[in-house]
Order: structure tokens, then C-alpha cells, then sequence
């Protein structure tokens, strides 16, 4: 089984402070691998050199099988990598139906493949998430949890092999984070290979294969769940023992 | 509607609007409708950059200065039948579109504001100092005096700037329907969404600046024939920039209609306060106007009557923006 994504000795660097040091990650198709560490740990710079949207100085990213160096965001796109943003970043001033067509007619369809109804197949999407019923709302009508699932309905219109879920969760009641692991859940029977950054423990525990912990820029914990959480190093990150 | 109708529609109605002026037999509807049919192309070709994108550019008067002075240059080498001056003014500002777009595109809101407006500087600067297009002396061109079967020449040179704008207004309402509408939309709004979700931001900015920068060239490509003396200050005019601006700020920006409801109103206004108080008052106007609309409509006229319209879901203008089949609003 050869590895979806591939990180190899990633670096990333702000001036004179280290974000991301000798990072090497692996991550294999239809995988659920959760990605924990405490505020200010790289979490979201290791997305973003992932995206494109920051570019790492020192090591590599191997996304199926090609390397991703100079590739720019829309085009990581276009290969299969959707992210969601920690903030929802809807577009503001396209309905939700709108909003669903910008990764049809740009992601997909620059793939070579054109959905014969894309307004139908907006709904479509829509519906998956419980939105349908606000097709032509604009994002500005949106509760919290709904405008998380319309930023997860917009990375599932790029039909991705890998999602990015940056911190999908933070905000929402605990039955509202069920709602959205459901989700999830869903896209991974699918066949859809998800990464899960999130601060909620119990959520992550329960989603996740796997368990990788960044502390520091450094990734000092990558295992099952019950073993990662059990480990000396990530508890006295934790808790600061 | 499709767009080939539409450009027929529009025609018609350009058609019927240029014959009943014919019936009018007056010269100065022409003169003057010449410049409010300008202004109809420059704020539609501002808003493709400027409403669509959300990039303002405050160099407009740049690529109109650009679009005339290639007239200028090529009539002195040959002078050329307008329509074909008209496409080496556009490609002449086109190409400085995107030349300027590759420069500044990476800087947004204030700075590449600042950018544009720096553009313009640099541009007649360089006027300025070309003696061959006469330098600030400026050039004289002499047009012919009455043309067949029109007769008066500026009645062929409004014909020109009408198929022009109607040309300008069927693009911008093509392009806000299609792929790269949407696209420039997700610019306007969020770019790092719009990168996320495949769309390649910078391509797409380069081409709303090419194409905007090559219709405000076309809409300066006639103007040394209608103007008969161009002077560097008169070409690079302030009002050019200000008013494609104020135009679709007040029609309002993020459809067709607004920078063409915009240009009507502002320019015909500018038009009969010329005449019956004074053309120095017509930038207070604008600017009057202009603060008024910023504060009761900042969406604009099309805005005003959008908000209007919301409360009754079967508006023709209500509709559009939720959507051309919208089941409606829910409750």
C-alpha cells in the first residue's frame, strides 16, 4: 500500500523562531488520522505547508505519489487535497448554492470532469450536510455549526482524496460536534482519507486510527490513540508536568 | 436570457435611442451623448476589476490617457478608420493591464490603490516628456467635418461609443454569469478560500485587469477625434478616474446594471448642470453624491432596490441574487 501523503523532514520557519522541525508524516489512503498539541504547536502552519498557503523551507510533501514542491494552492486542489479553515471562510456575498458551484466548476472541472447538472448536484451537496432547505441563503443567515458544515460541504465539493479538517469543531455544543463526526465518519466510508485537528479530546479519541501529537513545531507523539495518550511525553505536555 | 439576445436587446435599444436622436436633429445630444455613452464604458470596465474583484483602481484615467494617445501616434503615421483604433487602443491598455496586474496584484485594498494611482503619475510623466505625441504642448487633431449618411462627424463618433458600451455591457453581464464571474466573486470575497477551492486567483486577476485596461483603452481610442486637441492634462483627467469610480459606487457594483444605471444618471446630470450652471460645479456633484449614497445606499441604487424588492420573493431583481430558479426565500 503506498502512502497517500507523505511528509519528509518538513521545516518551517517565522524569522528566527522554528514553527515546524524535521516533521516526517505518513499518512495512508482512507486513513482517520487525528492531529493533536497544544496552542502555538504548528498545527495550522503544518496545514498550510501542506495547502501551499505557507511554503516550507526544509524538507518535502509527496501527495499520491508526486511531490507537491511549487505546486500552488488551487492546484493541490485540483489534485485532491481540501482543507477547511479553523474560521469559516465562507464566500460572502454567493449563496450557499454559490458557494458549492466554486469547487465544482473550478476543482473538478478542471479534472476533466463535468457534472451535467451542477445545480443539481449543489443541492445534492447541500443536502448531505442538512443545508438544503438554505440553498439560496447567504452565508451571513448561517449559524456557527451550519457555516462549519457549509465549509465542509464546499472542501466535499472538490470530491477530495484527502480532507483537512482544521478545528472544525471548536465552539460547538457537544451534540453539534456529534453532528459533524457523523459527518466525517460518513467521508471516511466513502473512501475519503481525513486528517482531524481538533482540541476536543473525546472527539478526537473516538474518530481517529491514529493519533499524531505536535508540540513545539516537533512531532513527538504518532501511534494508536490509547498508547499516544498514555505516553509520558504528550501527558507532560498536556498537563505541564 | 441568453446572451446573444441580450446583446440584441441592447442593440435595439441603442438602435432606437441613436434614430430618435436622429429625429432630434441636434448636434449637441450627440456631443453630449458621446460623453455620458463613455462614461458607460469606462464604469462597466472599471467594475469588471472593481466590483467583481474588489480591487479598486484609481488609474482609470491611465488606460483611457493610453487608449487615446495610441490615436494620437497612429494618426500621425496614418490615420486609420476608428474601429481599427479603437482595437489598438484596447490592445495597447490591455496589454499594460496585465503588465500592471503581474506588477501589483500581489498587494490589495489601500496599497494597490496607491499602486494604480502611481501608474497614472508615471504614465503621463512619460507623456509629457514624448515629444512625437506633442509632449504637454499637446496635438491637434483635425477631423473630418460631416460624414455620410450621418452627417455631423461626432454623430459617427457616438454611433461608435454606443456599439461600444453595448459591446462593454454585454461582456460584463456575460462574464458575470459564467465561470470566471463566479471566480472573480470568490476574489472580492475571501482569496485564500478561493485558492482552497481550486480557483487560480492570480490568472483570474490578470484577466479582469487585461480586460478592464483594454475597454477603458477602447472607450479613449476616439476621444482625440472628438476632442480635436489633447493635452496630456486633459487625457489623464482626475474626472475619469473619480467618476468610473462614483458611477458603479452609486449604481451600485456587483452586477451590470449598476455601473451602467451609474454612468446614466451621473454623466447626464454632469451634462445639464454644464449647461445650466456651470462645468466647474460637476465634480462637487459627484463627490456630493457620492458621500450621500456611502451613507442611505452602500449597495448602491441596485442595492436600494434589491433590499426593496427581498420582501416581495417574485421581484425580478429579488431574485437574481438568490439565484435564477430560487424556490424562493424560506420564511
Amino acid at each position: 500500500m503506498t502512502a497517500l501523503l507523505e511528509i519528509d523532514k518538513l521545516g518551517k520557519r517565522f524569522g528566527g523562531f522554528v514553527a515546524l522541525e524535521n516533521i516526517s508524516l505518513t499518512v495512508g489512503p482512507g486513513e482517520r488520522v487525528g492531529l493533536i498539541g497544544p496552542n502555538g504547536s504548528g498545527k495550522s502552519t503544518l496545514v498550510n505547508c501542506i495547502c501551499g498557503t505557507l511554503r516550507n523551507e526544509a524538507g518535502s510533501v509527496r501527495f499520491d505519489g508526486h511531490p507537491l514542491e511549487g505546486a500552488s494552492t488551487h492546484q493541490r486542489t485540483r489534485r485532491g487535497l481540501a482543507r477547511t479553515f479553523q474560521l469559516p471562510r465562507p464566500f460572502a456575498s454567493l449563496s450557499l448554492l454559490d458557494n458549492m458551484r466554486v469547487p465544482l466548476l473550478y476543482a473538478v472541472g478542471a479534472r476533466g470532469r463535468r457534472h451535467t447538472d451542477i445545480e443539481a448536484r449543489c443541492v445534492e451537496l447541500l443536502r448531505e450536510v442538512g443545508l438544503e432547505s438554505k440553498a439560496w441563503r447567504l452565508p451571513r443567515d448561517l449559524t456557527q455549526v451550519e457555516m462549519r458544515k457549509l465549509e465542509l460541504a464546499r472542501a466535499m465539493a472538490a470530491e477530495p482524496k484527502l480532507l483537512i479538517a482544521d478545528e472544525s469543531m471548536a465552539g460547538l455544543t457537544p451534540s453539534e460536534v456529534e453532528d459533524i463526526l457523523a459527518l466525517l465518519r460518513r467521508l471516511n466510508t466513502e473512501g475519503i482519507t481525513i486528517i482531524l485537528i481538533e482540541h476536543i479530546m473525546r472527539a478526537v479519541m473516538s474518530f481517529s486510527q491514529r493519533l499524531v501529537v505536535l508540540v513545539s513545531g516537533r512531532k513527538i507523539a504518532d501511534g494508536p490513540p490509547d498508547e499516544v495518550v498514555r505516553n509520558p511525553e504528550v501527558e507532560s505536555a498536556y498537563l505541564g508536568q | 436570457m441568453r446572451s446573444d439576445i441580450f446583446f440584441l436587446i441592447c442593440l435595439a435599444v441603442g438602435g432606437a435611442a441613436f434614430a430618435g436622436a436622429m429625429a432630434l436633429d441636434n448636434d449637441y445630444v450627440f456631443f453630449a451623448g458621446y460623453v455620458v455613452l463613455q462614461y458607460v464604458v469606462l464604469s462597466t470596465a472599471w467594475n469588471i476589476l472593481g466590483g467583481y474583484c474588489g480591487y479598486v483602481n484609481f488609474g482609470t484615467a491611465a488606460f483611457f490617457a493610453l487608449g487615446a494617445y495610441s490615436t494620437v501616434a497612429i494618426h500621425k503615421l496614418y490615420p486609420l478608420p476608428i474601429p481599427l483604433l479603437l482595437v489598438v487602443g484596447g490592445a495597447v491598455s490591455g496589454l499594460v493591464g496585465l503588465i500592471m496586474g503581474y506588477l501589483t496584484l500581489r498587494l490589495r485594498d489601500a496599497f494597490f490603490a496607491i499602486a494604480t494611482l502611481a501608474l497614472a503619475v508615471v504614465l503621463q510623466t512619460l507623456i509629457v516628456n514624448w515629444d512625437y505625441v506633442g509632449g504637454s504642448r499637446g496635438a491637434f487633431i483635425v477631423r473630418p467635418e460631416v460624414i455620410a449618411p450621418l452627417g455631423n462627424y461626432v454623430r459617427y463618433l457616438c454611433l461608435i461609443m454606443l456599439l461600444l458600451a453595448v459591446a462593454a455591457i454585454t461582456s460584463a453581464r456575460l462574464i458575470e454569469r459564467s465561470r470566471l464571474g463566479y471566480g472573480f466573486a470568490t476574489i472580492r470575497d475571501d482569496e485564500l478560500a478561493a485558492e482552497a477551492s481550486g480557483v487560480p486567483t492570480l490568472r483570474l486577476k490578470l484577466i479582469a485587469t487585461m480586460i478592464s485596461g483594454a475597454f477603458m483603452g477602447m472607450a479613449g481610442a476616439p476621444f482625440p477625434y472628438y476632442i480635436g486637441y489633447v493635452q496630456p492634462s486633459s487625457a489623464f483627467g482626475l474626472d475619469y478616474a473619480i467618476n468610473s469610480i462614483a458611477m458603479p459606487l452609486i449604481g451600485g457594483t456587483t452586477t451590470w446594471v449598476g455601473p451602467l444605471i451609474g454612468a446614466i444618471l451621473l454623466g447626464s446630470l454632469q451634462q445639464i448642470v454644464t449647461v445650466t450652471i456651470s462645468s466647474a460645479i460637476n465634480l462637487l456633484i459627484v463627490g456630493f453624491l457620492l458621500v450621500g449614497f456611502v451613507i442611505v445606499a452602500p449597495n448602491g441604487i441596485v442595492g436600494l432596490v434589491r433590499g426593496f424588492m427581498q420582501h416581495k420573493p417574485t421581484g425580478l431583481f429579488g431574485r437574481r441574487r438568490l439565484g435564477v430558479n430560487a424556490p424562493g426565500p424560506t420564511p
